[in-house]
């Protein structure tokens, strides 16, 4: 098994605006995120079970071909940078992202195509 | 320097954001020091007028709402006055009058950024210390037809300030924003990324280019796909004010070892033209203590302790009705990063916690965060080997005063009737140490 950590350049998270957050998952190489995107590893569902989400909380979940990006969106619990808000950025929320696993004979199928 | 040898048309710099949360548009200050910002904008200005190139400063001071251009106001004529420097100044203003808004909210004109963001009734209005209004480029080029030296903006949308330059010049407006999108934080586009270096971008008529200034650092199609990405709900699609910037075709391309090629940008007016308003509201003061634990049998009892100090709190204290303050408990080292959203076990040996108490008052909020700081400190609990101390203090004193805390409370979309009707701009000569208020 592999972790997503260590296959993505970027896996980062951030505000987008101070009423949601933001997760990037950002590849360099085309093979390895088009093996990730067929393996269907990032979804509303999973994404949910990891952040201990509900699925509508999550606002969007896109894979962006042309930039070998998958982004995700949910909406925040607290605002940002006010009372009960632990992350005013938004900047550390990332990690659960990490250690999504795979499979990697994922990447192997996918250099052989 | 690198950049002026390649002779822009611009020098823009984006001020602002709302990351650092709403403490900044609430309060009326900024989270930047003014020796660092005299610093950076010294080197701009001197170099900016020595070109004959126009200056562009968005969002000035953080938040852009009056008080902070006026802060930057202050650090731009002490730099002009020191170094002899004549130069004509628009400022344009982006603070919004709360009945511009009830209007608004009377007349359906106010628009939900999502689910999670309560309503904006009058009430919330009525409580709020400052709106702002993100501009787009319409003000910005209004400036620019006038020949300005300097260009002062409240709160604008982050690309505006950047894609003003291009529109001004003929370009087209989609690749211009999409420019002004991966340059708005410098060379955080690059790789390495930082938000210390500047960063170039070049309009052509079918595409624009960026590349990093400094050597130490090169643009790559990911480093400038990423800052595409950055901050944003979605990445194809982006709204600004006044239109919808479609990135779904757009293609990235690396021309050279430093440079990426972005083409197919697609700028949509929108048909009602609508601004993104921003207000902050005061919820409370705050007092914090910080304070960790070593003994092992305490963090295995943590949650019951804390239970057990906020009901011995509340109970000591009750002729205080209990809605005039909260008290909380930030565990770092358990969840303190995630809260709630945790899935991970503790495994740790220390655990850092952080008492926080909201109040009515900053006298209540000192009040209840002492009382519950020496009760937790002294607290018993089963199996208790440490009767001299529940925790360890790193500062003496060890309670803290922090003042007011925010929110918030506006984040809305507002149609208005065009672009510039919201942004009033003043003109200004400075020269010789005098500041000239006429209209040029």
């Amino acid at each position: 098994m592999k972790n997503l950590y260590d296959v993505a350049k970027v896996i980062r998270s951030k505000n987008a605006g101070p009423f949601s957050i933001t997760l990037d998952i950002l590849f360099n190489s085309k093979s390895v995120y088009e093996a990730i995107k067929k393996a269907n590893i990032i979804t509303k569902g999973s994404i949910a079970q990891a952040y201990n989400l509900k699925e509508k909380d999550i606002t969007e979940l896109i894979y962006f071909d042309q930039a070998l990006g998958i982004k995700i969106t949910y909406n925040r619990q607290i605002s940002s940078g006010t009372s009960g808000d632990r992350d005013v950025y938004g900047a550390q929320q990332h990690a659960p992202l990490m250690t999504f696993q795979f499979d990697e004979t994922i990447l192997i199928n996918e250099v052989e195509l | 320097m690198n950049g002026m040898k390649m002779k822009p048309d611009a020098i823009v710099v984006d001020a602002g954001s709302t990351d650092a949360g709403p403490h900044k548009l609430g309060e009326g200050v900024s989270i930047v020091s003014k020796v660092a910002v005299k610093k950076d904008l010294s080197i701009i200005i001197s170099n900016g007028i020595k070109s004959r190139i126009p200056i562009i400063i968005g969002s000035a001071g953080g938040a852009g709402a009056k008080v902070h251009v006026e802060w930057t106001l202050d650090i731009v004529y002490e730099i002009l006055r020191e170094n002899s420097i004549v130069a004509k100044l628009a400022i344009i203003y982006s603070d919004i009058d709360k009945e511009v808004v009830t209007q608004a909210i009377h007349n359906n004109r106010i628009f939900s950024m999502g689910s999670n963001i309560p309503s904006l009734t009058e009430d919330i209005l009525s409580e709020t210390n400052s709106i702002v209004a993100q501009m787009g480029h319409e003000p910005i080029i209004e400036a620019l037809e006038k020949d300005v030296d300097i260009i002062v903006c409240g709160r604008a949308y982050d690309p505006s300030i950047f894609a003003a330059v291009g529109i001004h010049a003929g370009f087209e407006p989609g690749l211009s924003y999409h420019m002004g999108k991966v340059l708005e934080c410098g060379a955080l586009c690059a790789e390495p990324g930082t938000t210390k270096d500047c960063i170039m971008g070049t309009l052509y008529e079918d595409s624009f280019s960026v590349n990093a200034l400094n050597p130490l650092r090169s643009c790559n199609v990911t480093s400038v796909a990423a800052h595409t990405f950055y901050e944003k709900e979605n990445p194809c699609i982006l709204h600004g004010p006044g239109f919808t910037l479609d990135l779904t075709e757009c293609t990235f391309l690396q021309e050279n070892e430093e440079t990426v090629r972005i083409k197919g940008s697609r700028y949509i007016p929108d048909d009602n033209y609508k601004v993104k308003i921003e207000g902050a509201r005061q919820r409370a003061y705050r007092t914090i203590v910080i304070g960790a634990i070593r003994d092992p049998i305490l963090i295995s009892r943590l949650q019951e302790i804390e239970d057990k100090v906020s009901y011995a709190v509340r109970e000591y204290f009750n002729e205080i009705p209990e809605d005039e303050y909260t008290m909380n408990y930030y565990n770092y080292g358990i969840n303190g990063v995630m809260g709630n959203q945790e899935t991970q076990e503790f495994k740790g040996h220390e655990v850092c916690v952080l008492f926080e108490v909201l109040a009515k008052t900053q006298d209540l909020a000192d009040t209840i965060c002492s009382y519950m700081r020496s009760t937790f400190l002294h607290c018993d609990y089963e199996g208790r080997k440490t009767t001299a101390g529940n925790l360890a203090f790193p500062f003496a004193p060890s309670d803290i005063s922090f003042g007011p805390v925010y929110e918030f409370c506006i984040y809305h979309l507002m149609q208005i009737s065009d672009g510039k009707s919201l942004f009033p701009i003043i003109y200004k000569t400075y020269g010789k140490g005098e500041l000239n208020e006429k209209p040029i």
